[in-house]
């Protein structure tokens, strides 16, 4: 079992006594739960009801995608990248091609880059909302599930009529996107945000100040922002503990430089806290859809990109803010039409190595509470 | 800042840049002592990622490389070093917490071991599977057969 000081440099403060120093509880919460959202095996050492430490298995959704890579043109993989976190399909695409169009020194022409934009700020209102859902199933909360699951829909609806696909879009290709946005784009995307702005009102009406939600999430999971810093996590969870670092803000792409909006940040870091900070966020995406669309520029919508794309020797990291933390690509390439070597950075991969920290001294209920409010989603952990 | 290390570190260390990205190819001496001056001194607080990369061809045939971040600063750097086969590095795990995964990672798909590691042993693949798919002479379509008809009861995976 793993030592409990082993994540050093952290201060942890490990109960290491039981209760009347009764025997541990090693209890496995399998890879088959309704709660682990996926396939995730948690081994939780308790003493009673009180985690004493725990130790993540994962790999049972390991598909090889850095290895498929090695054996596929660059056109060829980007179907593949949005399988990883299948959640927020869209975001991965672009980190990819933005990735594989800095190798090749071109940018995507403007009216590229506002889709683009759009399209993923969609899908981050997308990935949030089921985030929410499930999050508050989790706890305990049936309602939220079925209100932001059916606002899911009209998200999911822009993105069948733009693309053909609901979940796993493949919506942009290297050097901009494929297709033209579809008479009636703007007003589609106009008409919902009008649309979500009153029904995320109703989601914090269920919950905010909800005395059961208070009592589940205050306090549960704490970790300060210098562990945070420590262990690498990223996104709204290193957000909630304080640290305010957006990748849009800090190393911008895609000219997010042009449009204004915040970065909301928590200060304790605790479930509570990650909560009002994507219920922020829900806030935030919108502001920055309404500044696109109103000014989405007229012009080509692909650049001028070879049809066998071969970059020149040489390897990049990049990475974009993906819903769920820090997503980057670091791709080697050697001359040829085939990568070299692709490795992607999960953000859910590096977050729930602080499901650990976060868990100690703290009862088995909220170890689950814990696991959703990381928002990890298997399919990026495992790649 | 490179400046600064090359000076005191002289031929270990060479600072290049490809497409306005950073990085330094440093000897496998220099390894812990590096890493911890930037973390301790240059303020690379966060390790975003730990990889690797096989060349069979070469002599050295592995490329291991940490990418790492400053928030004060806002910049982020790659540090790469190469070794051969069978040779191991330090764990980076009392410099980062991060870490702790991401070379289990690295093991787990290269073989390539962190001496000092708290738990040196595979994540994402089974206990028991023999061979690390990375590398490239690992085929595409190759699975540790033996592992499947144990484990699995069938007789091949694919």
């Amino acid at each position: 079992m793993n030592d409990p000081t082993s994540l050093s440099p952290l201060d942890l403060e490990t109960p290491d006594k039981t209760f009347l120093d009764a025997n541990e509880l090693v209890i496995n919460m399998g890879p088959q739960h309704p709660a682990t959202h996926g396939v995730l095996r948690v081994i939780l050492r308790l003493d009673g009801e009180k985690v004493m430490g725990l130790e993540c298995v994962i790999g049972y959704l390991h598909r090889g995608v850095e290895k498929i890579a090695e054996n596929r043109t660059y056109t060829m993989f980007n179907p593949y990248v949005d399988r990883m976190d299948y959640v927020a399909a869209v975001s991965n695409g672009l980190g990819y091609c933005e990735a594989v169009e800095k190798l090749l020194n071109v940018e995507a022409p403007p009216r590229a880059q506002y889709v683009r934009v759009i399209l993923t700020e969609l899908n981050r209102m997308a990935s949030h909302q089921l985030w929410l859902g499930t999050h508050a199933l989790d706890i305990g909360a049936i309602t939220p599930l079925f209100y932001t699951f059916r606002d899911r829909e009209e998200i999911l609806k822009i993105f069948e009529k733009y693309c053909g696909a609901r979940l796993t879009t493949h919506a942009f290709r290297i050097g901009g996107l494929q297709y033209e946005t579809y008479d009636g784009f703007e007003k589609d995307v106009k008409t919902f945000v009008a649309f979500v702005r009153p029904k995320i009102d109703e989601y914090e009406e269920l919950l905010t100040t909800n005395r059961i939600w208070l009592e589940r999430t205050k306090g549960v999971g704490k970790i300060s922002g210098q562990d945070a810093i420590a262990l690498g996590v990223t996104g709204p969870v290193l957000r909630a503990s304080g640290v305010k670092w957006d990748i849009r803000k800090a190393l911008p792409y895609a000219n997010y430089k042009n449009f204004d909006f915040d970065i909301p940040t928590g200060e304790n870091g605790d479930t509570y806290d990650r909560y009002l900070v994507r219920m922020a966020e829900f806030r935030q995406s919108l502001r920055i859809i309404e500044q696109a669309v109103d000014h989405i520029p007229e012009g080509p919508i692909m650049a001028k990109v070879p049809k066998v794309i071969k970059p020149p020797v040489g390897e990049i990291y990049h990475s974009i803010e993906a819903p769920k933390g820090e997503l980057g690509y670091f791709i080697v390439s050697d001359g040829s039409t085939q990568p070299y070597r692709i490795r992607v950075r999960p953000p859910s991969f590096v977050n729930l190595q602080a499901l650990d920290v976060m868990c100690r001294g703290q009862l088995v209920a909220d170890v689950i509470a814990v696991i959703g409010t990381l928002d990890i989603v298997l399919g990026e952990v495992d790649r | 800042m490179i400046a600064k290390l090359k000076g005191s570190y002289g031929s270990g260390i060479e600072p290049l840049t490809y497409l306005g990205q950073n990085y330094m190819v440093v000897d496998r001496s220099l390894i812990p002592e590096i890493l911890q001056v930037l973390r301790n001194q240059e303020q690379f607080d966060y390790c975003v990622d730990i990889t690797a990369v096989h060349y069979p061809k070469r002599e050295k045939q592995f490329d291991v490389l940490w990418i790492l971040y400053s928030f004060p600063r806002n910049q982020r750097i790659r540090v790469k070093t190469q070794i051969a086969e069978g040779e191991t590095l330090p764990s980076s795990v009392p410099i980062w917490a991060t870490t702790n995964w991401l070379e289990r990672e690295v093991f787990d798909m290269f073989g390539i071991s962190f001496d000092g590691h708290p738990d040196m042993k595979r994540i994402l693949l089974p206990d028991g599977w023999k061979g690390h798919p990375l590398r490239k002479d690992y085929g595409i379509l190759q699975q540790d057969n033996e592992w499947v008809q144990i484990n699995l009861g069938i007789e091949s995976g694919q």
